[in-house]
């Protein structure tokens, strides 16, 4: 083909125990946007990697303008006229704007034109940006433009981004959206890795779907259902959690005028936080990565004190009691970090449960831990929330992701709590995890729970929630039934109305 | 009663310098090594190897910038194994450093006990025209022997790298998270040992610049926590270069002032004023560094291995 701008062929990259990718060959044309898709563990990132010069194949080859293509090193793919927007933003707090865009060029100009060309472009593709911010202080979706913008310095033929909108408000990826139609327009080329099938089908020109490692098919999104394109993907059919619609009860958790200050230099401090959650009720609360959610989920679980008549349970004030007082009065909580927060990486699943569960579970006796008791809890949790693991014994680090979120989340509904607080639940977990934790949620308040669900995540939010509220710079929105809500008012709600008229200058 | 008459302030000046200097090279070879993301605590070990092996090579070849040298070399070999053990290893940073300042202390009482008692050669007192003939000002700051202001220009240089060259940024860049920096093809560990190794070397010239100008002669354990204070002097300047300085000085500073205190007979006692040096400059740094950001470089002291 004339117009194909790279070409894989008969890709295979095996590592110890799996193959990551086998065979996998398809075209990317000349100013085309591509999707890649798949579910977490089909073999995306690694074959990105690939094309980046992370990682060299074990088989096959590339060709680049039909001329062999073997890149060992990033620097060797930019030079080609690759570049790629990360997943996890591959920034650094502590520098500046600029200084973050000069270390991924090959060879930047001086700083002080270097800003003039961060403005010139940012100007041109519709967004804003100030080279001079330290990147600690931005937004996520202020960090990816940093993201983009690096890379669109350099004039790339073809610009690879792994899922850029899951930290994105609606009206960001938006810009986003318009930004590269411009890219297109432009002859760009573009490798868009999601597994969002309502924004690849209104994007992308051409899908390539992988399954296990392996190319399923490549088919034209726009003639393709989402349906049809989920099957592809997940290769088997999975449950979609329950209609919602219980009978909600008293008032269990009160938050009033929560206010802490910032825990550190990046972080955000909350801000006059009130709300309510009844027996049997989800509120969902969303809102762009860095507005308080990791601080919020902290005041709620006890991690930190929050101010006297602040947080009321069942009309006693907790706000003063530590995470075991909370615990033992039944408000329990996830946090978003799986290793490290929620779990202890190197301890075994029995240990781990142990953690959280040993008082209201009487595993303690006299100040000893009954591991008998223990090995049955986890073994409980893993048997209910079909958790894949060899054993009790296993260390957390050795789960996968979605497994050990089914472990840790599984672990807090076991213990039959009055109140659970959950921060990104389903967090790079794959599908059918995720279907399987937002149906534990819902039936935990089908029994008279109460759940307060934190999540970037807007379709699950809209999936598990009964109200929903949106954090924005540590300030909670009132918050609102959720069947009264289109997703318009949510992305104001969230508060990207200071982007929204960005948006339409390059309409 | 103390006669304050008896202090001199030129001298005192003049041995300020000559005090802060070992100090302040060790400080801010520890500070490049921070600032690219490695936690060495063995900063004494490498002081005291440089000041062994600086001794023995002057001595020998009677010619004080070899054993400068070879002391710089020396220590970077010390530093050299950390950098092995941490980066490709992945031993602890904090063991292996403390490790570090176990073997140099020993392996200089080893190597240095032919030289004890012995006279080595010293630098000569540089004359700069015009300069040194100033009155007061001459004799103050401008009759020093060459590593006084070697270590001043380090301080300048180190900044300006630091601040306006492209391999200072990718540096920074290394501490701040490794693995971004891996992620857009830039070499961690390559970055890393060469920081290891210039932190070695200046902390080499620092343990020299002790056995052979400020003391000068070689007694087992005469760095006396030198290397420490140079640590914390990193930490509390919240690594920035010109608090690193300040804090280098306003030691060597209280050094050298306690001395003649004790000296002139002040009415305080002698354990105080030993201990003042390092009071005041915790003391100090803790109230420069108590007001905004403290900086750490973020990924310091965690290891770093490119599986993923």
């Amino acid at each position: 083909m004339a117009d194909t701008l790279l070409s894989l062929q008969g890709l295979t990259k095996i590592y110890p125990g799996v193959i990551a990718n086998d065979d996998v060959t398809f075209d990317i044309g000349r100013g085309e946007i591509h999707a890649l898709l798949g579910e977490n563990g089909a073999g995306k990132s690694t074959l990105v990697k690939m094309i980046y010069g992370l990682n060299a194949p074990d088989k096959g080859q590339m060709l680049l303008d039909g001329a062999p293509y073997k890149p060992s090193k990033p620097s060797e793919a930019r030079q080609a006229g690759i570049a790629m927007v990360f997943q996890h933003f591959s920034l650094f707090d502590a520098l500046d704007v600029a200084e973050n865009v000069a270390l991924g060029m090959e060879t930047p100009p001086p700083m002080s034109d270097l800003a003039r060309q961060i403005r010139e472009v940012s100007e041109t593709y519709g967004l804003p940006l100030d080279p001079t911010r330290t990147v600690g202080t931005l937004s996520a979706g202020e960090r990816q433009r940093v993201e983009i913008i690096r890379c669109l310095l350099q004039n790339p033929r073809l610009l690879i981004m792994d899922e850029p909108t899951s930290v994105l408000t609606p009206q960001e990826v938006e810009i986003l959206f318009e930004t590269l139609r411009k890219l297109k327009a432009e002859g760009t080329s573009i490798l868009y890795i999601s597994h969002k099938l309502e924004e690849i089908r209104a994007l992308c020109d051409t899908a390539t779907i992988l399954r296990l490692g392996k190319k399923v098919a490549t088919c034209t999104p726009a003639e393709t259902s989402a349906r049809q394109l989920a099957e592809m993907m997940v290769g088997a059919s999975f449950a979609t959690p329950e209609a919602k619609g219980g009978k909600t009860g008293e008032v269990l958790l009160a938050v009033n005028e929560l206010s802490l200050p910032a825990p550190g230099a990046f972080g955000t401090p909350l801000r006059e936080v009130s709300f309510e959650v009844r027996a049997g009720e989800v509120l969902g609360i969303g809102g762009v990565a860095g507005n308080g959610q990791d601080e919020l989920l902290a005041a709620l679980s006890g991690e930190r004190m929050a101010p006297a008549g602040s947080i009321i349970l069942e009309g006693k004030d907790i706000s003063r009691a530590g995470p075991v007082a909370r615990r033992d009065l039944g408000v329990l909580s996830g946090p978003e970090e799986r290793l490290g927060h929620a779990a202890a990486p190197d301890m075994s699943l029995v240990e781990n449960g142990v953690l959280t569960a040993a008082r209201r579970e009487g595993m303690l006796k006299n100040g000893f831990i009954s591991w008998g008791k223990a090995r049955q809890f986890a073994e409980e949790v893993i048997g209910h929330f079909d958790v894949r693991t060899p054993g009790p014994g296993t260390a957390a680090r050795a789960l996968s992701g979605g497994n050990l979120q089914k472990f840790v989340v599984g672990r807090e509904i076991l213990q039959g709590p009055r109140v659970l607080v959950l921060n990104q639940p389903t967090w790079g977990v794959d599908a059918a995890a995720a279907a399987f934790i937002r149906q534990s949620i819902l039936d935990l308040a089908a029994k008279g729970g109460a759940v307060v669900v934190i999540s970037q995540d807007l379709d699950e939010l809209m999936e598990v929630s009964d109200r929903f509220g949106a954090l924005n710079e540590g300030r909670l929105s009132p918050t609102r039934p959720v069947a009264s809500l289109d997703i318009e008012q949510i992305g104001l709600m969230m508060g990207g109305a200071h982007d929204m008229e960005v948006a339409h200058v390059d309409e | 009663m103390m006669d304050l008459s008896s202090i001199n302030p030129i001298l005192l000046v003049a041995s300020i310098m000559v005090s802060a200097t070992p100090i302040l090279l060790a400080a801010i070879g520890e500070m490049v090594v921070e600032k690219s993301g490695v936690l060495n605590l063995g900063v004494e070990g490498m002081m005291i190897t440089g000041a062994v092996v600086g001794f023995a090579v002057a001595v020998n070849s009677t010619s004080p910038a070899l054993g400068f040298v070879a002391a710089a070399l020396a220590s970077a070999l010390l530093a050299l194994s950390f950098g092995l053990l941490t980066q490709f290893l992945l031993s602890n940073q904090v063991a292996t450093g403390l490790g570090l300042t176990l073997v140099g202390l020993g392996l200089s009482s080893l190597i240095g006990k032919p030289y004890e008692g012995m006279k080595s050669p010293t630098l000569p007192k540089l004359d700069i025209p015009l300069l040194s003939d100033l009155p007061v000002v001459g004799r103050m700051l401008f009759s020093h022997d060459l590593m006084v202001y070697f270590s001043l220009a380090l301080v300048v240089a180190v900044w300006a790298f630091l601040k306006h060259t492209r391999a200072g940024l990718i540096l920074r860049a290394v501490g701040e998270s490794h693995d971004s920096a891996h992620a857009l093809g830039y070499k961690v560990v390559m970055i890393r040992l060469m920081a290891i190794l210039f932190g070695g070397a200046c902390a080499g010239l620092g343990g020299a610049y002790l056995s052979l100008v400020r003391v000068p002669q070689w007694t087992e354990g005469m760095t006396a926590g030198a290397g420490w204070i140079a640590l914390a002097i990193v930490v509390f300047a919240s690594w920035r270069p010109g608090r690193v300085a300040i804090g280098a000085y306003l030691f060597g500073g209280v050094t050298v002032l306690q001395l003649n205190l004790q000296a002139a007979g002040a009415a305080v006692p002698v354990a105080l004023l030993s201990a003042s040096p390092y009071l005041v400059t915790i003391l100090v740094l803790v109230i420069i560094s108590a007001r905004g950001a403290h900086a750490a470089p973020a990924s310091l002291g965690r290891p770093f291995h490119a599986s993923s």
